[in-house]
């Protein structure tokens, strides 16, 4: 039972990145209909920045507060100058360039600071507090609380502020909100801005435990997408659940499962992903849109 | 048309003429050249003719080359012939990764196909006892492999290599090239181009997308398979996901222009790293500078295509309005 209960914390953990990397897909797709392959890539970008502040004598907090600033005018700056050119033209060659940018990104960073895992230790200290018999690292405990009150932050922004009423307003339906006053460009940009910011925030958490390099968040691409997918590709909060739930089952199915281990865990993301779009292609925790 | 010809009759003169003053690891390597000629033309006809993006094609090549490495190594079939095997294998699993796209199209093939790229090297690793795992499979030397690596019919091994992969290269392009011509390739276009039309038109939508899933990672099998006969060696590392993606680079060069834009992108694919070493600079022993350049060369011509197509479209319609 112990066992079971630190496998939840740490898939919990875990799930809690891949949910805010899902909410920051699903909010690129709502402002601007496609999916970010380069997500991921952005997230890690940030990480480095983060660490490289860190790595120059910075504070940890600071540097956060600056690489969230910083992924916020990147990714909006991305939209304005890489994407809005091409955003009228065909799905497929809007995800091609998404692609593009994946590869770019990826290569610049290899280029910058080479392949090998740099170690990051981030915000939470990795020794262990013992509460009835199970042991849970305290850096997954802060890595949940993180991203369930960086998620809640979103759905705030999303719900209770003019921000949030512009960006629904310009992704609903774009020509009444031009209408009615919203500027739908500065929404598109200010969408893939904040997806951005997120991914930064999965970025640092995600750095202390996989390693920073280049190729950190590709695998977590594909579970982040599969709890999208979860969550129906249109729903923030189907998302976030779809991306702990995500995390709980692969940590489960990996540790007590022996067939799986931790070799199959894609497959099995994989295989989730499959099963949602054929049975269910809403998604099993999304709301059918009217 | 005599004129299209005459220009194919002299690229099969240099196809055929090209590896005569080259060495042998060069011969070998414009073979392998042909392998991702044969990947290309499979994100091709998804890419062009059915609207879909495949972020994965690596991965059915990882599938086709373990086919042909298996059934070589460990269980004596004669190399020729697990090409067709890994067809088969290959083209079963796009047809997996292709059923959710007859009821969600444009995104969930990009995902699936994406899904399968990640999951490919891992789940390669996890069923050691097959793939060796890390370590791979070696074909060189085996009783199998034709011609046991000293090559055959008075070729030299690369010479072998480079005839049979072109060989088979340019029947797939031809087979490909009919298909399209057919019916079903009118179908294919009539669904990319619009699906409410073409189902009106009584086309059979979902049959039709998913034959084009099963062919296309099917070419993607030969070319896996091919790669591992003409290295004589899988592992994981032969295909991660990067490869994919840069098979989709090279699927983008080409649409330029047909079949010389997958031979062009076939050529980026195998040959990206040593122009991007001619950079002053610039050390390519890393990857990140060939990456950032497949990624650069992407983005730039998704940016330009726009540009390219309007371009094209004014010159087309200026040559409509002329008076006869």
């Amino acid at each position: 039972m112990t066992g079971f209960l630190e496998h939840l914390v740490s898939g919990l953990a875990s799930g809690g990145i891949y949910g805010l990397l899902a909410l920051a897909i699903v909010l690129v797709r709502r402002t601007t209909g496609v999916i970010n392959f380069a997500q991921g890539e952005m997230a890690t970008l940030a990480a480095f920045g983060c660490w490289t502040l860190v790595d120059h004598g910075w504070a940890f907090w600071p540097a956060f507060g600056a690489t969230i600033a910083l992924s916020f005018a990147g990714g909006a700056a991305l939209q304005v100058v890489v994407l809005r050119p091409v955003e009228r033209g065909p799905l497929a060659g809007i995800l091609v360039l998404t692609v593009g940018l994946m590869l770019s990104l990826n290569g610049l960073m290899a280029w910058i600071w080479g392949g090998a895992p740099k170690r990051f230790d981030g915000p939470f200290s990795a020794s262990l507090v013992t509460v009835g018999g199970a042991a849970f690292s305290k850096r997954d405990i802060g890595v949940v609380v993180a991203s369930l009150a960086v998620a809640a932050l979103v759905g705030l922004l999303l719900t209770r502020t003019k921000l949030g009423l512009g960006l629904r307003a310009a992704s609903a339906s774009p020509a009444e909100a031009r209408l009615a006053g919203v500027r739908v460009g500065a929404m598109r940009a200010a969408g893939w801005g904040l997806a951005a910011a997120l991914g930064a925030v999965a970025g640092v958490l995600a750095a202390p435990s996989l390693g920073l390099e280049p190729n950190m968040l590709q695998t977590a691409l594909l579970y982040a997408l599969a709890a999208a997918v979860l969550g129906g590709l249109d729903s923030p909060a189907g998302a976030l659940v779809g991306g702990l739930l995500l995390g709980v089952l692969l940590d489960l199915v990996g540790s007590y499962v022996h067939w799986v281990g931790g070799e199959l865990r894609p497959a099995t993301a994989l295989a989730v992903l499959l099963a949602v779009l054929l049975v269910r292609p809403a998604g099993p925790l999304g709301v059918r849109r009217a | 048309m005599r004129q299209k010809l005459a220009w194919l009759a002299l690229a099969a003169i240099v196809l055929a003429a090209l590896p005569l003053p080259l060495s042998e690891p060069h011969t070998v390597e414009l073979a392998t050249v042909g392998a991702y000629f044969i990947a290309i033309l499979g994100v091709d006809l998804l890419g062009r003719h059915a609207g879909e993006v495949s972020l994965g094609h690596g991965g059915f090549m990882a599938v086709g080359a373990y086919t042909t490495a298996t059934l070589t190594a460990d269980h004596g079939v004669r190399d020729l012939w697990t090409i067709p095997a890994a067809a088969a294998v290959a083209g079963g699993v796009g047809l997996l990764a292709g059923l959710p796209g007859l009821r969600v199209s444009g995104l969930s093939f990009a995902l699936a196909s994406f899904g399968i790229a990640v999951a490919a090297p891992t789940t390669l690793r996890r069923f050691d006892h097959l793939t060796g795992g890390s370590r791979g499979i070696a074909l060189f030397g085996k009783s199998t492999q034709t011609g046991h690596g000293l090559g055959v019919l008075g070729l030299t091994n690369g010479q072998w290599l480079y005839a049979l992969t072109w060989t088979v290269g340019v029947a797939c392009f031809l087979v490909l090239w009919a298909i399209l011509a057919s019916s079903f390739g009118r179908s294919l276009h009539a669904v990319r181009d619009s699906e409410l039309a073409a189902a009106a038109a009584g086309v059979n939508r979902p049959a039709v997308k998913l034959a084009a899933f099963g062919i296309s990672a099917a070419l993607a099998g030969i070319a896996g398979s091919l790669l591992a006969i003409d290295v004589a060696y899988v592992s994981p590392h032969t295909f991660p996901i990067q490869l994919s993606l840069y098979l989709l680079v090279g699927s983008v060069a080409g649409l330029y222009g047909s079949i010389w834009g997958a031979v062009l992108g076939a050529l980026l694919v195998q040959y990206l790293s040593r122009l991007v070493g001619l950079v002053p600079h610039v050390d390519t022993s890393r990857a990140g500078p060939t990456t950032f350049f497949f990624g650069a060369t992407l983005v730039a011509l998704m940016l330009a295509l726009p540009l390219v197509l309007r371009s094209a479209d004014a010159i087309a319609r200026r040559g409509h309005a002329r008076p006869h």
